[in-house]
């Protein structure tokens, strides 16, 4: 396919899912995730995505079907949102510890109570210690590419990868953006060769009691590949620019050359806030946007390089930790080692709207204080 | 009843249970009559113990522990798999506690069953939480002593077989340790079988139910003929009693473990009696409904 087509990101997920081939998708209803699913039921109903779809009944059974096809060695599917994600948490956390090689997308959305079903990333954040890799996309054609490269570097390092869209802000809003072809899709991913999957002719238990010194010695290993596998998003994103011409970075700047300020976001809002820095930039302030793609394994060194001559941090977020500050504050403060002053500004839970106003009043905000409090939106 | 070659030995001799255990025996005679084309998904239970610890490896065919509530789900992603893979002719087979089963597990249980998936499911029910130490589940019969049902439960045992017939899936069974040809046949005819296939085998804990453990086949013959424990079949919906107990006297059963202290025996054999007048209308043959199959 040449020329853009329109879709959501919700569909855009569906598209890449379909090029990726899994063979078992396994899925429960939950908003603003159900379109992604639905899309893909749809391929594997008319036979353009051949593989067994899995209708089950809660969303830690949808994560548990793929759980047991990809033990078997087989490439596998779900996504989901919010509280069906946080329904899955055992095994976010069984299946980071298995070493699968599982792809997942999540459509960020809020968690109750009260109901909300609109975005913030609380959802997602609140997994980061489970042992899955986390990127965020910004646009459709990120959560199209990304789908591809979550697959690519899990299947390298054997661990898991959530794909983040903003509920909402991205599932359900159409966007143009290129598909990638099939051709491309074959040359970039090959069949998942999985080496701990089980086999009858040479039997073996998974995941059998382990010792302390033992299971010690397997999360340091799941540790240091999450760090390696740093590298193998590099060398993905630069096959994925050889094959595509679209270029990626584990951490995106923006107008950062002389700036001394730094606005910091994950996801959609990265487009908002590029807007609010071309303003800031008309009233003469010395601002640049940093935008995480990757969450984990935490880019510091990227970070640290995109950020060498800023003075001072204003972290937008969507997640925050009670008690704390906010959660992306909280990461990039630990990234930069309390060099720098870092301000936390909860800029929207629960979807409440963000204009590029608001970042400009939360930099002015932000500037007028040193660092401390967190201010809130 | 025709008599199979049993003479495979699934199960390593080493395993980690108790002595006496009839989980333990259970899954040696299951393995017997399934044979090694087998994969097995065990949920938490004694049976996370049993299989051994890491290199060791108490089963020979591959094997895959899952958290406690979802080993159905896992199971049907595994079977998925295999028909993927050109390997559907291995059997697949979900082995769970009680606690699984009856309790955290029920909601995986009955999905998996309503989906009628390809595999077999079986409930070794010691009808308790053993591996925790003796706590009561909704297995645990009524006035059985545990560690938090100190004077005796109050409740009365979950019926698992009518719940599951109601999810009307081609096969269900009950089996124990004291009848093993009536055991390992009917695992051999299940696994024969398409669709999800439900099996309860009742498995003395010596531990939990305090008996001696030289006593576990004999207990497990004395919950049969005192007409507790009735070992039935029900295929494609029609009940059959394979095994007629002699209905002895229930003191017998009730005497012969510790756990039973609290028990009144002329409740219970209003219970048993109750249980088999339950059994007998199903079981003349009019009662029978269509499987989903
Ligand atoms: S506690 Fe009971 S069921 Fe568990 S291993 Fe010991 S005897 Fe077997």
């Amino acid at each position: 396919m040449n020329g853009k087509v329109l879709l959501t990101s919700a569909e855009a997920i569906s598209y890449a899912v379909k090029l990726v081939k899994p063979e078992v998708i396994s899925a429960y209803p939950i908003t603003p995730q159900t379109h992604i699913v639905e899309k893909i039921a749809h391929f594997v109903e008319t036979g353009e995505l051949d593989a067994e779809f899995i209708r089950v009944e809660a969303e830690i059974s949808a994560l548990a079907v793929v759980i047991g096809a990809v033990a078997q060695g087989i490439r596998a599917f779900t996504a989901t949102s919010s509280h069906g994600l946080l329904y899955m948490h055992e095994l976010i956390h069984w299946s980071a510890g298995g070493r699968l090689p599982i792809v997942m997308a999540v459509a960020n959305r809020a968690v109750g109570a009260p109901w909300n079903l609109w975005c913030d990333h609380q959802d997602m954040m609140s997994q980061r210690d489970t042992g899955w890799m986390q990127i965020f996309a910004s646009n459709a054609q990120e959560a199209h590419d990304f789908i591809f490269l979550a697959y690519k570097v899990a299947e390298k390092v054997f661990i898991p990868c959530m794909v983040g869209i903003d509920g909402f802000i991205l599932s359900h809003t159409a966007e143009p953006l290129y598909l990638v072809d099939s051709g491309v899709a074959e040359a970039f991913l090959p069949p998942l060769d999985f080496p701990l999957r089980l086999s009858n002719q040479n039997p073996f238990t998974l995941w059998p009691i382990l010792e302390p010194p033992l299971y010690h010695r397997q999360r340091q290993d799941l540790f240091t590949d999450m760090e390696k596998s740093l590298k193998e998003w590099e060398k993905a994103f630069e096959h994925w620019e050889e094959l595509t011409g679209r270029r990626y970075l584990p951490v995106e700047g923006y107008m950062l050359e002389d700036a001394h300020t730094a606005l910091v976001c994950t996801g959609a809002l990265s487009e908002t806030a590029k807007v609010a820095v071309k303003q800031l930039r008309k009233k003469g302030e010395k601002v640049g946007l940093i935008t995480l793609k990757l969450f984990r394994p935490m880019p510091k060194e990227h970070l640290l390089e995109t950020a060498i001559h800023i003075e001072r941090f204003i972290v937008l977020d969507r997640a925050t930790s009670f008690g704390a500050e906010g959660i992306l504050a909280q990461e990039l403060r630990s990234a930069i080692s309390g060099s720098r002053p870092v301000h936390s500004y909860i800029v929207s839970m629960g979807g409440k709207e963000v204009f590029p106003e608001n970042i400009q009043e939360a930099y002015f905000k932000c500037i007028k204080y040193p660092e401390g409090a967190t201010l809130w939106s | 009843m025709e008599l199979k070659d049993f003479s495979y030995e699934g199960l390593s001799s080493g395993h980690l249970a108790c002595a006496g255990c009839g989980a333990a025996l259970a899954m040696r005679l299951a393995l017997k009559a399934l044979g090694d084309k087998v994969r097995v998904v065990i949920p938490a239970s004694c049976w996370s113990v049993i299989a051994g610890r890491h290199p060791d490896a108490s089963l020979k065919v591959p094997m895959m522990h899952s958290t406690f509530e979802v080993a159905p789900s896992i199971a049907t992603g595994m079977k998925a798999a295999l028909r993927r893979l050109g390997t559907d002719h291995i059997t697949v087979m979900v082995w769970a506690g009680d606690g699984a089963t009856y309790d955290i597990g029920f909601g995986s249980l009955s999905a998996a069953a309503e989906r009628n998936e390809d595999i077999i499911y079986v409930c070794y029910d010691n009808e308790a939480y053993m591996n925790t130490g003796v706590q009561r589940s909704s297995s645990t019969p009524q006035s059985a002593w545990t560690t938090t049902t100190p004077t005796g439960k109050l409740e009365r045992k979950k019926d698992i077989i009518t719940s599951m017939f109601a999810h009307r899936i081609p096969y269900i069974a009950t089996v124990t340790l004291a009848y093993p040809e009536d055991f390992m046949h009917k695992f051999q005819k299940a696994q024969k079988i398409k669709g999800f296939r439900f099996i309860l085998v009742l498995a003395p804990c010596p531990t939990g139910w305090r008996f001696e453990e030289s006593r576990t086949v004999e207990i497990s013959r004395l919950a049969v003929e005192t007409g507790v424990f009735p070992l039935l079949e029900i295929e494609n919906g029609i009940w059959k009693i394979t095994v007629r107990p002699k209905m002895i006297e229930i003191g017998s059963y009730l005497k012969s473990q510790g756990r039973f202290q609290h028990a009144d025996p002329e409740e219970w054999k209003r219970a048993v009696k109750d249980q088999w007048d339950f059994i007998e209308k199903f079981a003349g043959g009019q009662h029978g409904c269509d499987s989903a199959l």
